[in-house]
């Protein structure tokens, strides 16, 4: 597709303040056509960033304006499904939820689930090393993909990971889940299934303070229990999600957990019980157990709902996805709010408290000249709290465009030069999704020396080049 | 301790860097308790032992950091003094066995289909590559996409692209109960009783087959292991937890048969495969332990049909009888290794045949 109108839909992912209008979009059906224009683009040194349904929050499938975008949303089948090994093959065009209602009847499902698991692609999952609310039970992206089929840069197409366990040579796998594009385009992907958990139950905690519930979070672990979801939120994120879609949560609370317990029916009866009196002990207000599937789906419904429920309430939101130790989140959440004050900006948090993934959600609005400038460089000042305190600046969204300058915080600059050279292996020339992902060194020496202050480098604790 | 390690690992570092200079190859060991796998490697010996302590453990957080040449019995008794344990069940083979070796030579134990391997629970590292750079890859949090997932790449790749200093890695609780069922039962029904524990919620957390009875373990709460006992039957066996243990670190009488040892990787599946020699099923199905003098290419020929891999376990020149990564692949895990390690000094050859 060459027309202005026709290459439009394309010039964004779900990062929408990243725009670029890509040079074609090509929208292959088949293998050979995807190693034709692999081998033609490196033929002529064309850019190539591909696309599974655009729904990234980095702008990992932001187009190059001199290069193709190739969709791969053609790719849209479930190839074969194993019952004997639970295994899937499927094309990376597949959604993730359709592969869980695909082999429903089996009573599988595919573990990883984020919340774009309607629209997004399994093919942006290994793209991005996807995760959700489960992760802490049943493992990232990474830990579910058993193997693939790549076409690299040039048109060759080969087969990584396996079905087999420990296949020999370098865990190919790895390096590829998370790679964001840049090292080829995956064309087949052998998933792993699960069987679904005979029950599932919710519980739902309220607290006077969101130090208690990080403290309830560590009890909980603590006690040997691993939920299957457990979510922090804070007062503004309650309050805007129960506006939206009267979840049942106390709006005068300063946080609530929800925590979901799963497995066969004696086991989850012992562990909601455990569970229930931890939160207590922990100074918990009130714990609502729910009663049955339709209570537990609206306890989750809050949840799942908070990011358009903060759009009711702010003509534009940012979410962040920095990642840090618990036992920081009181040290983090007080530094995100005095940041924010300091910027005249509000912030709403959620939380997969399990795994310390925080989602802060940036109220902003983009009619207000100068506002989004501010609210990115909020948001780049939370995901430095974020490193300072040991973690990431990314826990599941990605690098993409819009971290790229805080690699040049969380990296040192053997580790970029080690990343650009293990690139090289799969991608001399640097075709694929270029300027994403992994800055260049002269990006991060500019970046560091615009933030020089008064002569200091700011967080002179880190290690610098 | 943290000033000893500190210096440690700067040694190490001028040690690589002199290494890298003269072209000298470097055979990286912890507890050398592994030296009969993978294939021989020319080097001069460079332990890493003297890095050593655990850096940083919080049970609530469910993460220990640990510096390579921590003793892996030492890691495991710190983990349980907290009620926890390394998910992947690691086989030490040796009482010096380090945790750097360790997740070097990717190993997990009879848990592994049904809790993970070790590449599934490294969330950081810190290693010196072939230039003697000493670089941190992944952190101590559980979700981190920041760049490559190098963490995950160093472990299994025997050291050669990297020597690692310190690891991260995702712990878990100890399950509350642990009990063992046998079955005295023929091999074709027990292979599809195995393979049926990946699709039915059990706390299944190990199966074998040998000698004609098939072992189950089952683990967790003790409401959820009760119940999964009464639904497979079988007799409780009160030996399970040796049995499990010698299995792990190659103990049982099988094991000491005078035939050579193959590693067989498979797509787990209901046929059982019939090898020459002695069998010993373990994963579930997904690993066959063979004893036989049948050798590589008459083995190769059985495991092909079913896309699977043979690694030689038993010794050194064995180790070159084992499958290698074909063609293009062959081509980038040689451009990787060329990548962390451009003087090739990094254990050249022990994963795969150097050019």
């Amino acid at each position: 597709m060459c027309s202005t109108d026709e290459r439009r839909p394309y010039e964004c992912d779900g990062l929408s303040g990243y725009k670029a209008l890509p040079g074609v979009v090509v929208l292959p059906d088949c293998l050979e056509q995807v190693c034709a224009v692999m081998r033609l683009c490196q033929q002529y040194s064309v850019p190539v960033v591909a696309r599974g349904a655009g729904t990234g929050l980095s702008g990992g499938a932001t187009p190059h304006p001199e290069g193709v975008l190739l969709s791969m949303a053609r790719f849209n089948r479930i190839l074969s499904v194993d019952p004997v090994a639970c295994t899937a093959r499927v094309q990376p065009g597949v959604r993730n939820l359709a592969i869980s209602e695909a082999v429903a009847e089996r009573g599988l499902y595919y573990a990883p689930d984020p919340s774009s698991q309607i629209a997004c692609t399994i093919g942006g999952n290994v793209a991005e090393n996807a995760g959700g609310v489960h992760c802490l039970k049943y493992g990232l992206t990474v830990h579910n993909v058993l193997a693939a089929e790549v076409v690299l840069m040039g048109g060759e197409v080969i087969e990584i990971g396996s079905e087999a366990p420990d296949q020999p040579g370098y865990d190919l796998m790895a390096a590829f889940i998370g790679s964001e594009g840049l090292l080829g385009v995956v064309t087949e992907i052998t998933v792993r299934l699960l069987p679904v958990p005979p029950t599932a139950k919710a519980l739902m905690a309220a607290f006077g303070d969101v130090e208690q519930a990080a403290s309830a979070v560590a009890a909980i672990i603590a006690a040997g229990i691993i939920p299957a979801g457990l979510e922090m939120m804070d007062t503004p994120a309650i309050i805007a999600a129960e506006d939206f879609v009267q979840a049942g949560y106390p709006r005068d609370a300063a946080a609530i957990l929800l925590c979901e317990l799963d497995g066969t029916d004696a086991e989850v009866q012992t562990e909601i019980e455990s569970v229930s009196s931890l939160l207590f002990e922990c100074g918990a207000r009130s714990v609502d157990i729910a009663r049955d599937e339709s209570e537990r789906q609206r306890f989750w419904s809050g949840r799942k709902n908070a990011f358009p429920a903060v759009g009711r309430i702010s003509p534009d939101y940012y979410c962040i996805d920095g990642t840090i130790p618990r036992r920081a989140l009181g040290e983090v959440l007080l530094g995100i709010s005095e940041l924010a004050a300091r910027a005249g900006l509000r912030v709403a948090n959620v939380f997969h408290a399990g795994d310390g993934n925080l989602h802060p959600l940036i109220l902003y609005d983009s009619g207000k000249p100068g506002e989004f400038e501010r609210t990115e460089a909020l948001g780049a000042e939370i995901l430095q709290l974020c490193v300072r305190v040991g973690g990431t600046i990314t826990g599941e969204h990605g690098v993409g465009l819009e971290k790229i300058d805080q690699m040049c915080v969380q990296f040192g600059k053997a580790e970029l030069e080690q990343f650009h050279a293990l690139k090289a292996v799969f991608d001399p020339e640097g075709l694929l999704n270029p300027g994403k992902a992994v800055p260049t060194l002269s990006r991060c020496a500019e970046f560091n020396a615009m933030h020089v202050h008064h002569g200091e480098l700011p967080h002179p604790e880190l290690p610098r080049f | 301790m943290s000033e000893d390690a500190d210096s440690a690992v700067a040694a190490l570092q001028e040690r690589v860097r002199k290494a890298a200079q003269d072209g000298e190859g470097l055979a990286v060991t912890g507890g050398d308790t592994k030296s009969f796998l993978g294939r021989v490697s020319r080097g001069t010996p460079c332990s890493v032992r003297a890095v050593q302590g655990v850096v940083h453990y919080e049970p609530t957080e469910l993460v220990v950091t640990v510096r390579a040449g921590t003793r892996l019995t030492e890691l495991e008794s710190t983990l349980a003094q907290s009620g926890q344990m390394l998910p992947f069940e690691p086989p030490a083979f040796g009482e010096g066995a380090t945790i750097g070796g360790t997740i070097a030579c990717g190993l997990s134990g009879p848990c592994r289909p049904y809790r993970g391997a070790a590449r599934d629970f490294v969330l950081g590292v810190r290693c010196i590559n072939g230039k003697g750079e000493s670089l941190r890859f992944g952190g101590e949090v559980m979700k981190n996409v920041a760049g490559y997932d190098v963490s995950r790449l160093m472990a299994g790749a025997m050291g050669t692209l990297g020597i690692l200093t310190e690891i991260s890695l995702k712990v878990l609780p100890r399950p509350a109960c642990s009990q063992t069922r046998t079955f005295e039962m023929p091999g074709e029904p027990a292979s599809e009783l195995m393979t049926s524990f990946l699709g039915r919620s059990l706390p299944v957390s190990a199966a074998a087959y040998l000698d004609g009875v098939l072992w189950v373990r089952l683990s967790g709460s003790e409401a959820a292991v009760s119940t999964a006992a009464g639904v497979l039957g079988g007799d409780r066996e009160a030996e399970g937890d040796a049995f499990w243990s010698q299995l792990k670190e190659h103990r049982l009488d099988f094991f000491s048969h005078d035939s050579p040892l193959w590693r067989i990787s498979l797509k787990p599946q209901n046929d059982v495969i019939h090898f020459p020699g002695k069998t010993l099923i373990d994963w579930g199905g997904a690993q066959y332990w063979v004893k036989s003098d049948a050798g590589f290419e008459a083995l190769s020929e059985l495991v092909r049909p079913y896309g699977g891999y043979i690694t030689g376990f038993g010794s050194r020149d064995q180790g070159a009888r084992s499958d290698v990564p074909q063609d293009a692949v062959l081509k980038l895990n040689r451009g990787l290794k060329a990548a962390f390690d451009p003087a090739g000094i990094l254990n050249p050859g022990r994963l795969f045949p150097e050019d």
